[in-house]
């Protein structure tokens, strides 16, 4: 460990002294020495019960994305009673289906030098060193079997003409670890989970539950023991009681309005979570797309998300003239700004996200931006037509090209896509231990829910990893054994606790049809929205921050006063549900802002211009912010409190990120 | 362009509904057909009337919850193209296009756009699988598989479950989504120990659930958004003679 490091590690711990005596983190990694011993070593000292103890014992999953769908199989098939709710008419709708490019794992298949060590270390560098050593470690090593799995249930996988399994390239990396099928690797992994999961379904160890949301859950003696979920083709409120509880329901990028998060995807989970007891850590780490289309003006904040694959063979420039208003094929090679290739010679094209990200926004802050609203640079597969020629491109993008098509009424391959950044993925989420249970126990959090993996910025390709390692390959070993260790007393659905969570649910449902105002939640979702990318968005300093943090009280109190739901509680209702999830982002954008603030450094996806090298990067403080921030919800009327995770570097030796 | 949306609205499960005619004025011609419904439903909120109900998620066609009738068409017609790419430009401006939802027994409608479709889970569920548990997987290039075959397979698992075969099909059959899960597992090796029994139980829950029987119109491919081709139900049909010798 170097001295920088020990010293921040001292000064954050002494700064959680001081902010809560009674509120530690304990990540409870096991420390044996050798990382790779790590994994293996907790495994042994899991105590799992026997099968027939184990079909006593049930676990409630919310969500059934790659993470929830495959945590779900997987706990059944070891035996446990389990439920599996989703808000999307069919679990095989969940946002995992969405995700284009790939997948990644250290197989080596291409002898390129890869290694678990690398994987790790990439996705170490990645995140800026603001991740947790021992998960990152076990995310890759997880990543070999997790390839060897989803092949054995069908994923049909890009292959060579030996009929061995392909690889692409993708941002952050000098090797080609990715496996794809075709630009739907998302949807195709998850027809694997979502099978795996049917197939438990038609056993009858899961209960399915699809058209329901989560509003509350459930405590019982200091644990997670149940949710109270909505119906939501009826409005009909459930209390649904469990051992243990995992939430599996996403990111929260939606509180910027404008992302490529789907519609429906929400926090509201987490953040009821969250004023539960369950930590909330790194809220302000929330990634920025750099290939998603511009706005162009539709009610919905969804935009369409170009695959980051596409980098592999697209070409990113602007303008050298600001302004120059030609056709991007009237404008000649000399006068184009590759400026990626220009400002990250080494990885060019394949720059990590946050720093394309930045690097589109700041060109078009400068006036070189494209499209009518000259916001978004130009992705030139144009090189690549010349190079490999249609055919070619068309079997390695397909849907990706035809999508872009349809979006914009442009051929990519014969007229440059017009990209921007937008908000993407958050790397923040619910504080996990190494088992992935957060500060509430009996709460597990797994996929993009938690915070645990990605440091402060997450690599390509590594989302749909980690969802499945939580979800195949640990939740179900440590959640079973939890609920395996804990013996615990069946919850009658009558006791006080599930009542009072009841009618929380209802009375928080009657308020947001009772204010009868004028303005509808998709409104007050876009000021939000506005506020934060402008406030706390690809870059942030304090004033801004302060003045992000000052406005959004005054919106919430807005939202309370002149919000309009039209219809009741007792039917299929989606401006009801709109609603209570604008009601959830309005408390979660508060504590990202706050987080941003606190977090007085620049770190991957966390820019605050404060913080930044001569060459205009993002710089690291590591000796007061190697730690991850971890926020305890102190009630409504006081501030949260901000506890930290030491961040501690034995096998990495944190490095600044430098891709030039 | 200014165009009239003439809405199937129905309060719940089992009511009675009826069309009401809805003009929305300069709609911009890039707009999907389901901006064009938020627009409305922006209006009606503003007005204090209840919004049309309808489904959607990812907006870009890869989730498959979105789909309806729009002007006699399942997803507008287009062909490749869910409800949620579908851009009204392709209505003359001031037209009048009926929007209904997904049609079939199979398929009832929960209210206005919003149809139940959990039919079509319960037939993955009695066979769209193969039965593999968590961690018994051999290396993945241990058993290489022909490009072509993978490519075929994978053309078959791109289908998004949205229905639209079903609605387009004058048997509300499930032949297209059933053939395709069958085609995508039954080319490749890891799918073949249960093929036969697949393709059976397969069809005989579609049987159950309602869903009519194929008699060939075509009618599935194309209304199918990821262009899903008949040759699927060729396979399904094959599998069945086989699993019926057997």
């Amino acid at each position: 460990m170097s001295a920088a490091i020990a010293a921040g590690a001292d000064a954050t711990r002494s700064l959680q002294r001081r902010a809560a005596p009674e509120l530690a983190l304990d990540a409870r990694a096991p420390d044996v020495g050798r990382l790779e011993l790590a994994w293996a070593s907790r495994r042994r000292d899991l105590k799992l019960v026997t099968r027939p103890r184990r079909r006593s014992q049930s676990v409630l999953v919310v969500g059934s994305g790659l993470a929830g769908a495959a945590a779900a199989a997987t706990l059944s098939e070891l035996g446990h009673r389990v439920t599996c709710l989703c808000f999307q008419d069919s679990p095989r709708r969940a946002h995992s289906v969405a995700a284009q490019g790939g997948i990644n794992a250290c197989k080596n298949y291409q002898n390129d030098g890869d290694s678990v060590e690398k994987l790790f270390l990439d996705t170490l560098r990645g995140g800026d060193y603001r991740a947790r050593e021992a998960n990152v470690y076990r995310l890759a090593e997880l990543s070999v079997a997790i390839i060897d799995q989803c092949v054995a249930q069908g994923v049909p996988f890009a292959r060579e003409y030996a009929g061995h399994l392909g690889n692409r390239s993708f941002g952050g990396t000098t090797v080609s670890r990715t496996f794809y099928a075709r630009g739907i690797t998302g949807q195709q992994l998850l027809l694997g989970a979502y099978q795996a999961l049917s197939r438990e379904v038609a056993a009858g160890g899961v209960q399915l539950l699809a058209r329901h949301e989560v509003l509350e859950i459930i405590v019982h003696d200091g644990r997670a023991r149940g949710v109270v979920a909505r119906d939501l083709a009826t409005g009909e409120l459930r209390a649904l009681v469990a051992d243990a509880v995992v939430l599996a329901t996403g990111g929260y990028a939606n509180v910027y309005h404008h992302s490529t998060n789907a519609l429906g995807s929400n926090a509201t989970a987490i953040v009821r979570a969250y004023q539960h007891g369950a930590a909330f850590a790194n809220p302000c780490f929330v990634q920025f797309h750099p290939t998603a289309l511009p706005p162009s003006g539709q009610p919905q904040g969804k935009l369409v998300l170009m695959s980051e694959a596409l980098r592999n063979d697209g070409r990113v420039w602007v303008p050298r003239t600001p302004g120059d208003g030609r056709r991007p094929e009237q404008i000649p090679e000399s006068e184009r700004d590759y400026y990626l290739e220009r400002l990250y010679p080494r990885y060019g094209n394949l720059s990590p996200r946050d720093l394309a990200s930045r690097a589109a926004k700041a060109r078009c802050d400068a006036g070189h931006g494209v499209g009518p609203t000259g916001r978004g640079v130009y992705l030139d597969l144009g090189d690549a037509v010349l190079r490999d020629g249609r055919t070619k491109l068309v079997e390695r993008y397909g849907n990706v090209l035809e999508m872009y098509a349809r979006a914009t009424g442009d051929d990519p391959l014969q007229t440059p896509m017009r990209i921007y950044p937008c908000a993407h993925y958050s790397m923040g989420g619910l504080w996990v231990d190494y088992d992935l249970m957060s500060t509430l126990p009996g709460l597990f959090v797994i996929g993009e829910a938690n915070f645990s993996d990605h440091g402060a910025n997450r690599l390509g390709a590594s989302a749909l990893l980690q969802g499945l390692a939580d979800g195949y390959f640990i939740v179900p070993l440590t959640a079973s054994a939890h609920v395996g260790g804990a013996s615990l007393p069946a919850l009658d659905l009558a006791a006080p606790d599930v009542k009072d969570a009841l009618a929380r649910a209802e009375s928080r449902t009657a308020r947001l049809l009772a204010v009868r105002g004028r303005r509808s939640a998709l409104e007050f979702q876009a000021q939000l929205g506005d506020l934060l990318w402008n406030g706390c968005g690809l870059s942030r300093e304090a004033g801004g921050l302060e003045r992000a943090l000052a406005a959004i009280g005054p919106l919430r109190e807005a939202f309370w006063r002149e919000l309009r739901v039209p219809g009741s509680s007792g039917e299929l209702n989606q401006e009801l549900e709109r609603a209570g999830r604008v009601a959830d982002a309005l408390e979660l954008g508060e504590l990202m802002v706050r987080d941003a603030l606190a977090r007085d450094e620049s770190a991957g996806c966390h820019y605050r211009e404060e913080h930044q090298t001569v060459e205009g990067e993002a710089r690291r403080n590591d000796a007061d912010f190697a730690h991850v921030a971890a926020w305890f919800h102190a009630g409504a009327s006081a501030p949260p409190r901000r506890v930290v995770e030491p961040l501690v570097y034995r096998h990495a030796v944190p490095e600044e990120r430098n891709y030039r | 362009m200014n165009l009239v949306l003439d809405i199937w609205r129905q309060q719940s499960l089992g009511a009675e509904g009826r069309f009401v005619r809805y003009s929305l004025a300069d709609v911009p011609a890039h707009f999907s057909l389901l901006d064009a419904l938020d627009r409305l439903n922006a209006e009606l909120v503003a007005r204090g009337e209840v919004p049309v109900a309808f489904e959607s998620d990812c907006r870009e066609g890869i989730c498959g919850a979105c789909g309806v009738v729009a002007a006699g068409s399942a997803h507008g017609g287009e062909r490749r193209t869910t409800s949620c790419e579908k851009r009204v430009g392709a209505f003359e401006d001031g037209a009048t296009v009926r929007i209904e939802p997904f049609r079939a027994s199979a398929f009832p409608v929960l209210r206005d756009l919003v149809v139940d479709r959990s039919a079509l889970d319960r037939l993955i569920a009695s066979g769209g699988y193969v039965s593999v548990r968590t961690g018994n997987a051999p290396e993945a290039n241990a058993l290489p598989i022909a490009k072509q075959t993978a490519e075929r397979a994978l053309d078959a698992a791109a289908c998004i479950g949205c229905g639209a075969c079903v609605a387009a099909c004058p048997n509300a059959s499930a032949a297209l989504f059933v053939g395709a899960k069958v085609t995508h597992l039954g080319l490749l090796p890891q799918g073949a120990p249960e093929r036969e029994r697949r393709a059976l139980a397969m069809v005989e829950a579609a049987d159950r659930e309602g869903f009519g029987a194929c008699t060939g119109y075509g009618e599935c491919h194309a209304a199918c958004p990821k262009g899903i081709g008949l040759d699927v139900i060729t396979h399904l049909n094959r599998e069945l003679l086989r699993a019926a010798r057997s």
